[in-house]
């Protein structure tokens, strides 16, 4: 009734992809070297047309997260070029990024976004994992979803078709092909790879604190349960004072 | 209520009572005398005043970092979920409290309505509530609209443009509400203003709702006047304060696994979207809580008297006490009420399930049906019953089902004796 995923409203219904998420569950926690792999592909394909505007570089470095060594986020930050400004000159200048600047936008504002793009805005990707109703399985499986359209479905220029997309088409290009990532530890970049990496990476985007509020949600409600056991027996002896008497 | 003459054994103490009988008070509250034949749905008035209390300090904490502009409010609610420490925990329990919240408020009015609490002379209790319910809508309402995302955004848009149903003068009144001719700015601002305001006047009447319980006394599961105190009651201080806090941490159990392992299952994803008066959701749903009503709203064909059709599901629960005719509270002890209590129960959340399917086709007649029924109960089914039901003989006094057990395994054998 509530929460259901919207998306299973298409046309078609189908179910999503598989996969196993190591941050699901009361113990779940993050893959780091999935994370790490996720935001290469995600900086070398995503980001040249989606944005994390609420993601900082030093993010990057942050417990719970990739845990990019801080020497590394920032060496990370400053291979971006953000603009500052203005200076005393009253002049906005160029430098290299800090940890403490926001991820740099592929665009200047949502226009030239959407004038780039077909006049479709490629949705900033910070909770996007949050705003679609399937989650981490819908964007995995739009992912692997590109396909050849099925006989009489005409696509128009720039529109693509897409298994898992709402309605089937989508603006956006299959964005992952085999290889088209090479990953420094050694993982074979398969498609299937690059999407459940990419999209661990969202997910951490979207919930940066996931690992820290799994841990403390178990002390909590183990707390809990103790605390309720022990005013369980104080309220059986206090009542059988009650039982006795009448 | 039991106003011995209470006098505080220090001398500062009696200073201070004669000047401000707080003292007198606190007294009262320990030594009230409650039924002692009360069960778990009873636990619920306190888990009620935990939500509000927790509602209200999480919301604090979330103001203060929380900025109402449409510009900034949704970037805001993610600086507080990224940087804020702890930002995400107050957040997630704000938002899954007023689920919580809902959650337990349902429960303690379906347990009026079973245990007829509504009845002589509770009647006043009982209207304080239904204002506490309707206050907490809006509140709930509000609430959702603040973190500016699509679902903030064009439901705000739909509720408030129920009021342009209203004959001559709707769209003035929907343009006053908005502060300008669209949901906009001025629309997040007030309704951060209200949305503040509101849990305080809820406090202010939840005060006045436990102070008019004080006056008859709690109702009980056996639905009789009882003497108090007697042996039929217990002082509220310890026996009612452990039984209440052994149901509360039960129920915090439930609400940290939302707020920790689920914290986003209650909400919509599309609010996750930032809000864009370009772009409609593809489907319009409220939060859960408020979905029987929405779902009788859709039902009604005419615009305005779908809005007054949904109005009068809620206000017509303040006139229950006198469409129920029946002299006798308890549903322990009316078995075609009973029934119809059920009944009911199952009508309210079918009405729930369809307000957030799509108003079309099966959904739509099972919502017409269902909404028929919904007013049906109150205005023929309950007036009717009241004279037609045969009731089973109550027992004198609560310690008697006590000593037998349930309320109804007592009156089993009361019928058994009147048989023979």
């Amino acid at each position: 009734m509530i929460g259901v995923s919207s998306n299973t409203s298409a046309a078609e219904k189908l179910e999503y992809l598989k996969t196993d998420w190591s941050f699901k569950g009361i113990f779940g926690k993050f893959d780091r070297g999935a994370l790490q792999r996720g935001y290469q592909v995600y900086t070398e394909v995503c980001s040249s047309c989606h944005s994390m505007k609420y993601l900082s570089y030093r993010n990057l470095a942050e417990k719970g997260g990739p845990e990019f060594s801080e020497a590394q986020a920032k060496a990370i930050a400053a291979s971006f070029e953000v603009t500052d400004g203005p200076n005393s000159d009253g002049e906005m200048f160029t430098r290299p990024g800090k940890l403490s600047d926001k991820f740099v936008m592929p665009y200047e504002n949502v226009k030239a976004a959407q004038a780039a793009n077909g006049g479709a805005y490629p949705p900033d990707m910070s909770v996007l994992v949050k705003a679609r109703g399937g989650g981490v399985d819908y964007i995995y499986s739009l992912l692997q979803g590109y396909d050849e359209p099925p006989v009489g479905v005409t696509l128009d220029e720039g529109v693509y078709y897409n298994k898992y997309m709402y309605g089937n088409k989508i603006k956006m290009s299959n964005p992952l092909s085999d290889g088209i990532v090479e990953y420094s530890d050694g993982t074979i970049s398969s498609v299937e790879q690059m999407s459940k990496d990419v999209t661990t990476f969202l997910m951490w985007a979207a919930e940066p604190h996931l690992e820290t509020r799994h841990k403390m949600g178990f002390k909590a409600i183990i707390y809990l349960i103790i605390l309720t056991i022990l005013v369980y027996f104080s309220m059986k002896k206090i009542w059988s004072r009650v039982e006795t008497e009448v | 209520m039991s106003d011995h003459n209470y006098t505080p054994s220090s001398k500062v103490g009696k200073w201070f009572n004669d000047r401000l009988p707080l003292l007198t008070l606190a007294n009262h509250l320990t030594d009230y005398p409650t039924p002692k034949n009360l069960n778990y749905w009873w636990t619920f008035g306190g888990i009620l005043t935990f939500c509000l209390i927790t509602q209200i300090v999480t919301g604090l904490t979330l103001a203060m970092h929380y900025i109402a502009h449409a510009d900034m409010a949704f970037e805001s609610v993610e600086h507080i979920m990224r940087d804020v420490n702890y930002g995400w925990l107050i957040r997630y329990i704000h938002a899954n409290g007023a689920s919580m919240f809902f959650l337990a408020v349902y429960i303690h009015i379906f347990r009026s309505l079973f245990y007829g609490s509504y009845k002589s002379p509770r009647e006043i209790i009982w209207i304080i509530g239904i204002i506490i319910y309707l206050l907490m809508m809006a509140a709930a309402f509000m609430g959702y609209v603040l973190p500016w995302g699509q679902m903030s955004f064009w439901g705000a848009t739909v509720i408030t443009n129920l009021f342009s149903a209203i004959p001559l003068v709707g769209e003035g009144i929907v343009t006053w509400l908005w502060g300008g001719y669209s949901v906009d700015n001025p629309t997040l601002t007030r309704f951060f203003t209200l949305h503040y305001l509101i849990p305080f006047l809820i406090l202010g009447l939840v005060v006045l709702h436990i102070w008019a319980l004080h006056v008859p006394g709690n109702n009980n599961p056996v639905g009789i006047d009882i003497k108090k105190p007697s042996k039929d009651t217990v002082p509220f201080h310890p026996y009612i304060v452990i039984k209440d806090g052994f149901a509360l941490l039960m129920f915090m159990i439930v609400f940290a696994f939302f707020v920790f392992y689920t914290p986003n299952i209650l909400g919509h994803a599309d609010n996750y979207i930032e809000a864009d008066p370009l772009v409609t959701p593809a489907h319009i749903v409220p939060e859960w809580y408020l979905l029987p009503f929405y779902a009788i709203l859709r039902s009604v064909p005419d615009k305005l008297l779908g809005v007054i059709a949904m109005l009068s599901a809620i206000l017509i629960l303040a006139v229950l006490p006198w469409l129920d005719t029946s002299k006798i509270r308890s549903a322990v002890f009316r078995p075609l009420y009973k029934q119809f209590y059920w009944i009911l129960v199952a009508d309210v959340l079918i009405l729930g399930y369809v307000g957030a399917m799509p108003a079309e086709g099966l959904y739509l007649l099972i919502a017409r049906v269902a909404t028929a029924y919904y007013f049906l109960h109150f205005l023929v089914i309950l007036p009717i019953l009241g004279f037609k039901e045969k009731t089973l003989p109550m027992p004198l006094s609560i310690t008697e089902p006590i000593l037998g057990g349930s309320p109804n395994l007592a009156v089993a054998k009361n019928k058994e004796s009147l048989d023979k």
